[in-house]
Order: C-alpha cells, then sequence, then structure tokens
C-alpha cells in the first residue's frame, strides 16, 4: 500500500515543487529583499500601514459577506438539484457553467452595461415607473459581481457533497422520527460540510485577491488588496512590495489549512 | 406548491446568472459598436468574424490549450487525491494547503514567477509554456472537486472488494472510481472553464505570436471590444447549449451508470 | 517519514531547477530565421492591413504581439521572454528603457521615411524623453484633455478647475492610472506633471482627495462607453478617443484644459538585442510612409506625427481637426512625461494609494 502510494503521489509532489513551490521561493524571494537584493522585511510590514490595512480589512469584509451570499444562495440550489432526476445531473451541473464560458471580461462589462445608471435595468425600472437603482460603483455592486461570478464554484461542490450523501441514512432518520429540521441539521448538514468546506475556499480565495470586479464595478474608488497588489506590478513596477504584501495574503492559506483541519476532524467525527 | 416555489427559485437563480450572457447576446447584434448605444440591429459581425482568421485562429489555441490542460490536470489531480487520502493527515493538510497557493495567490503574482521560472529554465515561450502555466493553476481545481468525494467514501468497500478477490486496479475502477467520477466531471469542467478564462497566467507565459481568445479581448480593451467577440461568445454559448440539450433529449437508456445507481439504491 | 519525503523530493526539485538553469546557460536563444521581426505594439494600435503589405512587400514575416500597457511590456521585454525586434512604448516608458540600456540606437539613414515624413516639431518633443532624438520615432501622439456632454453642463468647459466643481459632483470620470490622475492636479495647482517636490506633491494628492467625492468612477478605457452612454457630464480623456465618441455622441465636445496637460507620444524603438536589427529597420520605415501611416490613423484615429499621412486624409474636417491636429503653440504648460525614477514612482504610487484608499 505505502510503496503504491508513494508512486501515486509521485506526479504531483513533482509537478507542485516545480510548478508551485519553485515559483513560490521565487516570490518569497522579492518579498524578502529590496531594490538592491538586501534582505528586508519592510514589505512584510507593509501591509501594517494605513492604506494597505483599511484594503485588506475591506477585502476580507466583501469577500466575507460575497462567501456567505453564496452559501446561502448554493445551499438550497444544491439539495433542489440533489432531488432532481438522475439523468438531469450533468445537465444541470453544466447549465451552471456555461456562463462561465464566456469571457470573464466580458460578463463583468456586461453587468456594467446592466447596472449604469442609463442601464439596462434602470430602463426596464423607468418602464415600468418603478424608482430606480444606483448601486453601481458602490461595495454593493462589487458583492453583487464576485457573488455571480463565484457562485458556481459554491454550488459544484456542494451539489457533490450532497449528492454523495447516502438516502438510506436519510430515510433511518426519518424512520426513527426525526422530523425535516431535524434530519437537515443533524444528517444532511454535517454529511455536506467537506462541501461546504471546499466550496467556501472556493469562492473566499478568489473573492480576496480580485481586483477586475472592483475596478469595473466599483468605479475603482474603493481600493482592495488585490488592486494594491496589481497597482504595484503594473503601475508601480514594485515587484517587491507586490510580493511582499502577497506573502501576507498567504498568511490565508495557512488560515485557511487550520480551519479546514479544525472542521475536517468534526467532520470525520460525524461520519458513520 | 412546494415544487412551485423550488422551481421559482431555481429560475430566479437562472434569471441572475443569465442576464448578463442576455446582454451579451444583445450586443452582438448592436450595429453601433459601443456598448453604450443601440444602432439598430445588424448580422455584420456575425460576417466580419467568419472573415477573422486572427480571431479564429486564437479560438482554435484556445480550445486546444483548454482541453489538454483540463485531461492532464484531471488525471494528475485524482492520482494526487488518491495518494493523498491515504497520507497522515498532517502531511495531507500541507499538501491541501500547497494546492490552495496558485488559487489564492494574485494571478499576475502566479504569471509573474512562472515567467521567471520558465525563463531559468530556458523554455521557449510559446504553446508549450501556455499549456504548463494552465495545467499548474488547473489541478488545485480538480483537487479541490474530487478531494471531498474521496473523503466521503466508504474505505471499506475498497476493502470490501479486495477481500472479494479484485485486483487493486479492478477494485479501484469498478468500486472506487464511479463514486469519484461526478467530482472528476467536475473538476474536469472547471479546470476547463478556467483555462478557457484565464488572461493574466496566459499573458505572461505566452510567447509572441501566440494569441487566446483572452488575451485578444484584453488588448482590446483599450480601443473598445470589438463586437466580433460578442458573436462570437454568442455562437460558442449556443452551440453548447444545442450540444447539451441534444445528449440530454437521447433517452435515458443509454446510462447505465445511472440505472445501477438506482438500483443500489433501492 | 512522510514529511522526510516531500523534502526530498523539494530538494530534487531544486536540484532539476538548477540543472534546467544550468542548460539554459549554454545556448537556448532561438533566434529568428532569415526573414522575421517580431514587433510588440499595444492592442488594435495598428491596420492590419499595412502588416499584410508590409509582408507582401518586402517578403519578411511579421510576428506580431500586442500589449495592455507599458508595465504590462517592460517586464516580458527586460525578462528576454521573448525575443521582439520592434517595440512601441510611450515617452516615458522610453526614457526608462534608455535609462536601463535596453534600446538600439537607430540608424536613421536606414528610415529615410522617419526624417522626411513625420513633423520636426514630434521629434522637438521627443526630446523630452530622448535628449538627441537617437532612439525613438514617433507613430502615434495626442493630448489629454476633458470631454463633455454639451446637454449636460452649464457652461462651456474650459479647465481642469471645473473637475472640482460640485455642480458636477457624481457626473466626472477620472483617469485610473497614478501618473495620468496626478497631472490633473498638478496642472491644476500650477505644477510641472514631472514634479517630484514632496510638498507640491502633497498639495496635489489633497488636490485629488477633496474631489474624490464628486467623482462617480476612475476609469481608464471605460470612459469612452460611459461618455457615449450619457452616463457621465465630464470625463478625461485621451485626444485619439475624442474624434470617435463624437462620432457616437454628437453632444460631446472635446477641449484642451487651459491650464495645460499632457502631450504623449507613443513611438517605435528597437531593442538593444533585437534579433532582426535590419528587417525591424525595414519594418520602421514601411510604417512611416505617407500611404502607411494614413491607412493608420484612419483605423486607430490617434493623431499621426507623419505630415505627408496628413496631406492624404481625405475628410477636410479631420485634417484641419483641432482635436486631431491641434496647434499646439496656441496652448500653455504643455509637457510630456519623463520617467521619474523608481523613487518617485515609489512616490507617487504610495500618495495614488492614500486617495484611493481615503
Amino acid at each position: 500500500m505505502t510503496s503504491k502510494n508513494k508512486w501515486l503521489s509521485a506526479p504531483y509532489t513533482l509537478w507542485s515543487a516545480v510548478f508551485i513551490i519553485i515559483p513560490l521561493c521565487m516570490i518569497f524571494y522579492y518579498g524578502l529583499t529590496d531594490k538592491t537584493g538586501a534582505f528586508t522585511l519592510e514589505n512584510i510590514t507593509a501591509i501594517a500601514t494605513a492604506e494597505h490595512a483599511k484594503a485588506l480589512r475591506l477585502s476580507i469584509l466583501l469577500s466575507l459577506i460575497s462567501t456567505l451570499l453564496c452559501f446561502l444562495l448554493a445551499y438550497p440550489l444544491a439539495m433542489i438539484l440533489t432531488n432532481m432526476k438522475v439523468s438531469q445531473h450533468s445537465f444541470i451541473i453544466l447549465i451552471f457553467i456555461l456562463p462561465m464560458w464566456m469571457n470573464f471580461l466580458l460578463r463583468t462589462l456586461a453587468w456594467q452595461t446592466l447596472l449604469e445608471k442609463n442601464g439596462v435595468i434602470n430602463n426596464i425600472l423607468t418602464f415600468l415607473h418603478l424608482p430606480n437603482i444606483n448601486i453601481i460603483n458602490t461595495p454593493y455592486a462589487i458583492i453583487l459581481g464576485m457573488v455571480y461570478n463565484f457562485l458556481p464554484f459554491m454550488v459544484l461542490p456542494l451539489y457533490n457533497a450532497l449528492s454523495k450523501i447516502d438516502e438510506n441514512v436519510i430515510n433511518a432518520a426519518r424512520d426513527l422520527g426525526a422530523d425535516n429540521v431535524h434530519t437537515f441539521f443533524r444528517i444532511i448538514l454535517p454529511l455536506s460540510v467537506p462541501g461546504i468546506i471546499s466550496g467556501i475556499s472556493m469562492v473566499f480565495v478568489p473573492a480576496l485577491t480580485t481586483f477586475v470586479i472592483s475596478s469595473l464595478l466599483g468605479g475603482s474608488k474603493i481600493l482592495l488588496i488585490g488592486n494594491v497588489i496589481d497597482q504595484e506590478f503594473t503601475q508601480a513596477s514594485n515587484w517587491h512590495l507586490g510580493s511582499g504584501l502577497s506573502i501576507v495574503l498567504m498568511l490565508f492559506i495557512i488560515l485557511n489549512m487550520i480551519a479546514s483541519a479544525v472542521f475536517d476532524k468534526d467532520g470525520e467525527g460525524s461520519m458513520l | 406548491m412546494k415544487n412551485t416555489a423550488k422551481k421559482i427559485y431555481i429560475a430566479l437563480i437562472f434569471l441572475f446568472l443569465y442576464a448578463p450572457i442576455a446582454t451579451l447576446m444583445v450586443l452582438s447584434f448592436n450595429a453601433s459598436k459601443t456598448r453604450a448605444k443601440w444602432g439598430g440591429f445588424t448580422f455584420k459581425w456575425y460576417t466580419q468574424l467568419i472573415q477573422n482568421d486572427d480571431i479564429l485562429k486564437a479560438l482554435g489555441n484556445t480550445l486546444l490549450i483548454a482541453l489538454l490542460s483540463s485531461v492532464i490536470a484531471t488525471v494528475i489531480g485524482t492520482v494526487a487525491c488518491i495518494a493523498m487520502n491515504h497520507m497522515k493527515k498532517r502531511t495531507r493538510t500541507v499538501m491541501m494547503g500547497i494546492t490552495n497557493i496558485p488559487m489564492l495567490n494574485a494571478d499576475i503574482v502566479t504569471g509573474i514567477s512562472l515567467m521567471l521560472l520558465f525563463i531559468s529554465f530556458g523554455l521557449r515561450f510559446g504553446f508549450g509554456t501556455i499549456l504548463l502555466a494552465h495545467i499548474t493553476f488547473n489541478i488545485p481545481y480538480v483537487i479541490l472537486s474530487v478531494m471531498p468525494r474521496m473523503k466521503q467514501l466508504n474505505p471499506s468497500i475498497y476493502e470490501a472488494a479486495l477481500d472479494l478477490g479484485a485486483s487493486p486496479f479492478n477494485a479501484f475502477r469498478r468500486v472506487v472510481f464511479p463514486d469519484l467520477l461526478p467530482g472528476i466531471l467536475s473538476g474536469f469542467l472547471m479546470a476547463f472553464t478556467m483555462s478557457l478564462d484565464d488572461f493574466i497566467i496566459t499573458h505572461f507565459t505566452k510567447g509572441a505570436g501566440v494569441d487566446t481568445l483572452s488575451t485578444k479581448i484584453y488588448t482590446e480593451v483599450r480601443k473598445g471590444i470589438k463586437p466580433e467577440m460578442y458573436a462570437l461568445s454568442t455562437i460558442i454559448f449556443l452551440s453548447v447549449l444545442v450540444l447539451l440539450l441534444l445528449v440530454n433529449a437521447a433517452p435515458d437508456k443509454q446510462d447505465p451508470r445511472a440505472d445501477k445507481k438506482q438500483a443500489s439504491r433501492f | 517519514m512522510r514529511h522526510r519525503n516531500v523534502k526530498n523530493k523539494a530538494l530534487l526539485g531544486g536540484i532539476m531547477l538548477l540543472a534546467a538553469a544550468g542548460m539554459a546557460g549554454c545556448g537556448s536563444s532561438g533566434g529568428g530565421k532569415g526573414g522575421q521581426v517580431i514587433v510588440y505594439n499595444w492592442g488594435e494600435y495598428i491596420d492590419p492591413e499595412t502588416i499584410e503589405m508590409f509582408e507582401e512587400e518586402t517578403g519578411i514575416e511579421v510576428v506580431y504581439d500586442e500589449f495592455e500597457t507599458n508595465e504590462i511590456m517592460y517586464p516580458k521585454v527586460e525578462s528576454g521572454a521573448s525575443s521582439y525586434d520592434v517595440v512601441c512604448p510611450s515617452d516615458y516608458m522610453i526614457s526608462k528603457m534608455i535609462a536601463n540600456d535596453m534600446l538600439a540606437e537607430i540608424n536613421f539613414d536606414n528610415i529615410p521615411n522617419a526624417k522626411k515624413n513625420i513633423g520636426a516639431q514630434y521629434y522637438e518633443q521627443s526630446k523630452g524623453f530622448d535628449p538627441e532624438n537617437q532612439y525613438a520615432v514617433p507613430y502615434c501622439w495626442g493630448t489629454v484633455g476633458i470631454l463633455y456632454n454639451k446637454t449636460m453642463v452649464e457652461e462651456p468647459i474650459t479647465g481642469w478647475a471645473q473637475l472640482w466643481d460640485e455642480k458636477y459632483a457624481d457626473n466626472i470620470l477620472m483617469q485610473d492610472s497614478v501618473r495620468d490622475a496626478f497631472m490633473v492636479a498638478e496642472k491644476l495647482n500650477g505644477f510641472s506633471m514631472n514634479t517630484t517636490d514632496p510638498q507640491e506633491l502633497e498639495t496635489a494628492k489633497n488636490s485629488l482627495i477633496e474631489q474624490k467625492p464628486l467623482v462617480q468612477a476612475y476609469v481608464i478605457d471605460q470612459v469612452r462607453d460611459k461618455m457615449i452612454g450619457n452616463e457621465a457630464a465630464i470625463g478625461v480623456i485621451y485626444s485619439g478617443e475624442a474624434i470617435y465618441t463624437q462620432r457616437e455622441n454628437p453632444d460631446l465636445e472635446y477641449v484642451i484644459p487651459e491650464e495645460g496637460t499632457n502631450v504623449w507620444i507613443d513611438s517605435w524603438v528597437i531593442l538593444k538585442d533585437a534579433p532582426n536589427k535590419e528587417n525591424a529597420e525595414k519594418f520602421i520605415d514601411f510604417m512611416c510612409r505617407g500611404d502607411i501611416a494614413v491607412k493608420n490613423f484612419e483605423y486607430i484615429t490617434y493623431s499621426t506625427p507623419n505630415d505627408a499621412a496628413r496631406e492624404l486624409i481625405e475628410d477636410e474636417d479631420i485634417r484641419n481637426s483641432e482635436i486631431a491636429f491641434p496647434d499646439l503653440s496656441k496652448y500653455n504648460n504643455l509637457e510630456t512625461f519623463v520617467y521619474l525614477g523608481e523613487d518617485g514612482d515609489a512616490l507617487y504610487n504610495e500618495l495614488w494609494k492614500e486617495v484611493k484608499s481615503n
């Protein structure tokens, strides 16, 4: 078993060593040096400056809200989809992924067209004599953009996890007298934890680093940490600071790792 | 009653997901070049698209890269999941952490660091370097889709198969693999999709003269996106949709797996 | 146990990298064949037909690549990932590339059209970033000005000061790039747009912070679509976009602000380690031909510095357009960006972040 396992883990271990770890070392090199190549922690501690800290706080806040919204929207959806006829499954999944086959930039620009002051939605609302909505260039539009773009990342793992739950377990709970609420909180929800965790990291992580959504839908008036890093690379040409701030963001991998380790223990504990 | 509520809920979500797509489709028939103004109905962008060799070549590159990178990533990712499942928990957590890195890093950081890597390898920038980069950022999506399924697997089924005399490979193929399949498929799709969409990483790892649709679209932003791009998106979207409808309309009988699964439930 | 395993493999990876790096040292530069020229230009910044014409006439194959911004172009060129021959950066980026010894001196004897057709005043203007006119052949130029919607403003817009007028709150579009945004505030306060004086920059920053509540959005390219769609009354825009936007929305008017502005020039340069220098010269010479330059002008609508091409423009209104071909001597305080050095860039960037996060 172990020897076979070694063999199985080899391709990815090798791949991640060459294409993830080495590039990561390069980022660390840039992040921990200054222009002259001397060692410095300045690029890391730069996160504490007022602008960066504020950008980070805002990013975390907006991505938490978006992740929560995605979860609240996706969970019922995944449950409904799970209960549908089996032969439709792959079709339904594809329907969720399909919008992503239109280019990301085009889709986000389309939201701009929809949300603008004289945009499509407001034209329809005016036609119906309803008050206009004015969320373009505000944080609300950024949240909308994040939820829109990352919702499929939440739906799919949830759907995956839910459809794996053995119906017999649910039926058994019902037979033993559990009502719907009970069955949900005691059986379905705990069993879907792995899906929830991967959904959360697949939404939270890209939402935390996005900069295109905030500049197109937020009118660039709100500075997110992704915008700061992007600006360091594409406008200021300061790779050192950009890398340093990226390293700080990587702390969130570690937090993520700890979180999933903690939840994982619970998940395994509650499994039959 | 309850079913109606469910249907309305799904319909609303679809409206949300497809409103921008509908907008893009409408724009593809817009005679005016700007997205802000309706200039009348036209087919001219479609005819111009067919004559535009650059866009068609980019389309070919995009599809080929997306297909190759997602297939390779799916194989590597799935194998990695199987391996990780047997690892000690701490090792697995570390591996999962590493897996998250390409997702967490801002694209531009990943893009530039891969560019530096390829330079130090002395690789010639072109199709191959884009492919390597895409495989790299695709693997995490596969792993994150397959891993939850993996964790839900009941290991005793696999062991039971072994006990009943199946070879490890057969036990895997007949017992474990079917259960993983939905995760593998959605991982593959996700990888394919991410590859279609990527711009920044592609930009830094491509060579002169090799373009994908994304790099074409992003460089067009400065002078206004050509409506041909809307037309192309519409065509891609519609053809996939038609394909899906056809597959779905085909009788259920060709899906023995589903039957088996259903049978096993009762 | 496993732990060590992972470590071992990481080590192995490191060794592989070293080996690969060693191999890279031993000649991996592919180099072009005889008849090639590798061009790196802005997206949508040339009429594709002119490339085909060049290939037909000379038999040289053009490998064409595009970039989005100067800053994205720079690391790709600097790293030598692809060995480009001809690049088309903007003014301040050219001075940075000169400073970092990346450009080859141009032999104007091999590019006769460059001296014959391109107006002397553009070479004069280029001296801001290329003091001896050794490295750059102007390709496109323009001003940065204000585009406003006649139906949405109460009086004609004449200068930057009106971008601070509370009447136009939520109706102003600013440029979302450091130097362009600061240029506006610096000109407003009567400073040079290449200043690195901390006091002046502090004043400019405060002006921008003061303006921020009035700004609808900071945009780069969407300013065009948003102005056409009547989303905002006033926008900061590049002159090259003005002709196009006016064509789509006749209510729009372009003005060069009275406080002065940025005159920018994008120029062809040849890289120092270009593999096909001769072909690069032929390419630039071809692009400087009047009939070719006019084709490009009509395709991209950015002003051409090519006098021969201007003669060939059929539409008289455009040939004499004050937007496309302003008489620069009529305006005060026009400047061209120069590279401010890493410290200068860092300072601007820091202040810009303060504006944006405020």
